[in-house]
């Protein structure tokens, strides 16, 4: 029985692979799996090639594996770029007509890649084609199961007495999927529910796809050999959900009570924005509808200037962006920052420099969080490590940017965004909502937005609420927010707003700042994303009788210094890791604590970590054999 | 009470140079407010930077300074969050179709229903006199070390061009006809442009009060200065769109446009255009969030004593396992 198992399927932009991967995942989350999957694409709209591994497992997993066990093609590139990363006994199921394709043939192929895979076969003396490379597979210990999927489309279209199916490439996709699931020898009605829930929103392409699943899926388990592998079907988990990544945070907006976000279209954060207006009418306990208005801008100068707008009038506001968009909005930040306005950037990173690899992961613009603006002003940024995690974090980023009137940075990552998992259902009875100092009310006349108190926090008005007018300024301003250029008011303003680093500091919980998920003398620190792999690597070597401590640092400005020299108190080997190339939580520590980590893990290849790399490195380190400066490259 | 003028001034220290157009500008605004009894707490001034930028600290209601160039945006913001707000954006031209062009034209197409007020003298004034978009091709105002190398941008065209449904021009030293061009653009219901012919006498020395008032035309027969300002309320030019048509509409449109590249000889001021048969975008919100005017984003609680009342369960219904 198969307790953990990698699925991937491959095929150019536009092919359908991501609906192939939703069924897959669907079929076996409803089979009681639990689900990791992540998705790989260019930037590009048809033709590049992309791929989506879908891990599935009888407990909790968090990340990708190294390999695959089962690899789907129905284009040669797929082959050719995933054959060899097919584990020992793994599987590949391809389209029979591709065998005599050559690597020249692919002209998608970036050219460092052909020369790659020309010297790999070359070296392994087989010939240059798709034939040459499965031979290589095969010499592994793959099984191969080889079929014409333009061959079963005809017979489905003799079948079902409907020529047009016989040119339909484009269900390659559910023939794909359907070939695998019935060589696995899954409950077939499993598949027909999955692909009619995937195409409910219309009937007939419903149907036809259903035949073309059941037709393959009857095939596979005609035709091709038994490979022995059985999963067996399992009660699914109470409140079990099957997301997107992006729907932590897309949803915590909803229920934060976010009623405005304007954005400017970039990967990987539009999916959010597109998510909150295909919800845009909202239910609300006990009152009339709600709604929350999504504005596509001009550019994320706009973006921002709106969201600061719409936050002056009372409304919890953000926008969505990635790194080219973040760095446009800091001029209108830095001004956010001075007029102490609560507004929230959620920030889906990718990987830089400028556009750098604009469809894959990173994690390089923690720097520029931080410290990108005009002048000196606070701000809190904020890092999210799992979909879960995020909903909860993105009804807290309100409540902060709300309490200490500071803009708030909340870091995502193209990993997260673009990885489909299962979680716990979002449980809503643990949100709060605390809005801090605004009013509802202002009954004398003489309101002052910037006024002096003790803890730093005025009293916070809105448009249109009467006798609280109020000025706001770019410039430095006095205590009504007229412009001053005052020393002495200077002083005090700098003060009022910079002190209000060590208040947040002091507010928020420990275990909102920093998260200790286990103890040892060798000790990870990282933030973000890096959580899931390093949770399931842990927990590898944990079955190997070896612990590793990791602290995960969620609030990253103001930086919790004290709270993290602590947390690394009991641990001798601090390891960071990171997706970037300098160790940019690194640096932080180095600036704060004036330790070193003595171990750096990186990877800026673009693609997420895995647990296994992890593990390997982490043994490694534990065995004194590693480099202070481990670098990660799996992955295509 | 009723409110007067002097409701709508603050006693901050207006420190623009004796003699600028800008102080019409702002008793412009101050008077038309007065005059339509607005609220002052229903009323925001969203302005830009630069010398117009300090506006709103003049006018004492909301009074938002933004960043150079970022106006439109900032005050769109707002008013679509909360659209019983009365919300006039103000800055220079150089803010507005300089830095600001991207917005300016995006903001035209969106037609949000608010008043924008461009103060135009043609140069960069506070920087100390740099050419600035509507400075002509080949002028050399004082403090330009050669003549200007670009050509000069057409507000009201522009403003047409992009969707603008109302276009006005104004002369800063005709507060009168000025505060009714306001007023005008206020009750408009979409988004109203007034571009306003504004002398800066510090470093604008072709555009100067004496030039709009024709001192160096000086008529040979009544002997007195023949002003280049005239109004187009003083002619038959009919500005609005009266039908959905679209000979009409492009009718309308084309001589607003050749109305407004009169220059040199004969300056109109008034309303070059005005178009309410193109739904403000407040309008086309309500076609897919239907309370949206009776509900908008800044009036809907969101919690109960801290509990939050969105109700989020039918969406995780669509994803449970």
């Amino acid at each position: 029985m198969v307790t953990d198992f990698t699925w991937m399927i491959g095929g150019p932009q536009g092919s359908g692979v991501e609906t192939a991967a939703n069924i897959f995942s669907q079929v076996f989350s409803k089979m009681g799996y639990q689900i990791f999957g992540k998705r790989e694409y260019y930037s590009n709209i048809k033709g590049e090639h992309s791929y989506f591994a879908v891990r599935v497992s009888e407990k909790q997993i968090r990340s990708s594996v190294k390999g695959t066990n089962m690899l789907i093609a129905f284009d040669a590139e797929t082959i050719f770029r995933h054959a060899d990363d097919v584990l020992e006994n793994g599987i590949i199921i391809y389209d029979s007509t591709l065998e005599n394709v050559k690597v020249s043939d692919v002209i998608t192929f970036d050219n460092d890649f052909k020369e790659r895979l020309g010297n790999l076969l070359k070296s392994k003396n087989k010939e240059d084609t798709v034939k040459g490379i499965l031979e290589l597979a095969s010499e592994n210990g793959t099984s191969i199961h080889s079929v014409s999927f333009r061959s079963l489309l005809a017979e489905l279209s003799e079948k079902l007495e409907n020529p047009r199916i016989k040119n339909m490439s484009r269900m390659f996709n559910v023939l794909g999927v359907s070939l695998s699931l019935g060589l696995l020898m899954i409950p077939s009605e499993k598949l027909t529910e999955s692909v009619n829930s995937i195409f409910s929103k219309k009937k007939s392409i419903a149907e036809m796809n259903v035949s073309a699943a059941n037709f393959a899926y009857n095939y596979a388990t005609a035709k091709f050999d038994n490979i022995g592998l059985k999963f067996d079907e399992k009660e699914i988990e109470e409140n079990t959900l099957l997301v997107q990544g992006y729907y932590g945070t897309s949803i915590g907006k909803i229920i934060a009570g976010c009623r405005f976000q304007s954005y400017y279209p970039i990967t990987p954060a539009t999916d959010e924005s597109n998510f909150l207006e295909t919800n845009e009418i909202l239910e609300i306990n006990e009152d009339r509808p709600g709604s929350t208005l999504v504005i596509q801008t001009e550019d994320e100068i706009s973006a921002i200037g709106m969201a600061i707008g719409s936050s002056l009038t009372g409304v919890r506001s953000a926008t969505c962006t990635s790194g080219p968009g973040f760095v446009l909005m800091i001029e209108c930040l830095s001004w956010a920052g001075i007029n102490e306005v609560p507004v929230v950037i959620t920030f889906y990173q990718r990987s830089g420099p400028s556009t750098g690899l604009p469809t894959r992961h990173g994690q390089d613009d923690l720097m520029c969080a931080i410290n990108s603006g005009v002048g000196e002003f606070p701000r809190i940024v904020y890092a999210s490590g799992s979909v879960s995690d995020s909903f909860y974090d993105t009804t807290q980023v309100f409540n902060y940017a709300d309490i200490f009137q500071v803009p708030v940075i909340h870091m995502m990552d193209k990993f997260i965004a673009s990885s489909v998992t299962t979680c716990q259902r979002f449980d809503e009875t643990r949100v709060n909502i605390d809005r801090g100092k605004l009013l509802n009310e202002i009954s004398s006349d003489n309101y002052r937005r910037f006024e002096h108190t003790e803890d730093g926090l005025s009293p916070r008005s809105k448009l249109g609420l009467e006798n609280g007018i109020f000025w706001n300024t770019g410039d430095e301003s006095d205590i009504q927010g007229h412009i001053s250029e005052d020393p002495v008011n200077r002083v005090q303003m700098m003060d009022k707003r910079q002190s209000r680093l060590d208040y947040i500091l002091e507010k928020i919980p420990e275990s909102e700042q920093i998260v200790k998920h286990s103890e040892g003398d060798f000790c990870i620190v990282s933030w973000g994303s890096t959580q899931g792999p390093i949770l399931d690597a842990i927990e590898m070597l944990k079955n190997e009788g070896i612990n590793i401590g990791f602290v995960e640092i969620k609030l990253l400005e103001p930086f919790p210094k004290e709270l993290l020299k602590k947390s690394f108190s009991n641990s001798k080997t601090i390891i960071d890791i990171e997706a970037n190339y300098t160790g940019q939580l690194g640096s932080l520590i180095r600036q704060n604590l004036e330790k070193d980590p003595d171990y750096y893990i990186l990877k800026f290849t673009g693609r997420p970590m895995t647990c296994t790399e992890l593990y390997d490195t982490l043994k490694k380190i534990v065995n004194g054999t590693a480099e202070k400066r481990e670098v990660l490259t799996y992955g295509a | 009470m009723a409110l007067k003028i002097g409701d709508y001034k603050t006693d901050v220290h207006n420190d623009w140079c004796p003699g600028c157009g800008d102080f019409g500008i702002v008793n412009s605004i101050q008077m038309a407010l007065a005059e339509m009894e607005i609220p002052r707490h229903q009323t925001a001034i969203f302005s830009g930077i630069g010398c117009s930028g300090k506006t709103s600290h003049f006018i004492n209601v909301f009074g938002v300074h933004t960043l150079h160039g970022r106006v439109l945006p900032f005050a769109q913001g707002a008013k679509i969050s909360n659209p019983n707000l009365e919300i006039i954006a103000v800055g220079g031209d150089g803010d507005g179709l300089g830095i600001g062009a991207g917005h300016f034209v995006a903001a035209g197409r969106r037609n949000v229903d608010m008043t924008y007020i461009i103060f135009d003298n043609a140069v960069y004034g506070l920087t100390k006199g740099q050419a600035s978009p509507t400075l002509k091709l080949g002028e050399k105002t004082k403090s330009l070390p050669t003549p200007n190398t670009n050509y000069n941008v057409n507000p009201i065209g522009l403003a047409i061009a992009s969707g603008f449904t109302f276009a006005a021009r104004g002369y800063s030293y005709d507060v009168r006809q000025l505060k009714d061009l306001i007023i005008a653009a206020v009750n408009h219901k979409g988004l109203a442009f007034v571009d306003v012919l504004q002398p800066c006498p510090t470093y604008n020395d072709i555009n100067t009060k004496d030039w709009f008032s024709g001192v160096d035309r000086i008529d040979e027969t009544t002997k007195k200065a023949m002003p280049r300002i005239y109004k187009l309320e003083d002619t038959d030019y009919d500005p609005i769109v009266h039908y959905s048509d679209e000979t009409e509409l492009n009718q309308k449109k084309t001589q607003a446009i050749v109305k407004s590249l009169e220059w040199d000889e004969k300056i109109p001021t008034g309303i070059f255009y005005k178009n309410e048969l193109i739904t403000p975008y407040t309008r086309r919100l309500t076609d897919k969030i239907p309370n949206y005017i009776e509900n908008p984003s800044a009036l809907q609680n969101i919690s109960k004593n801290n509990v939050p009342i969105t109700k989020i369960n039918q969406i995780l219904d669509l994803y449970k396992v």
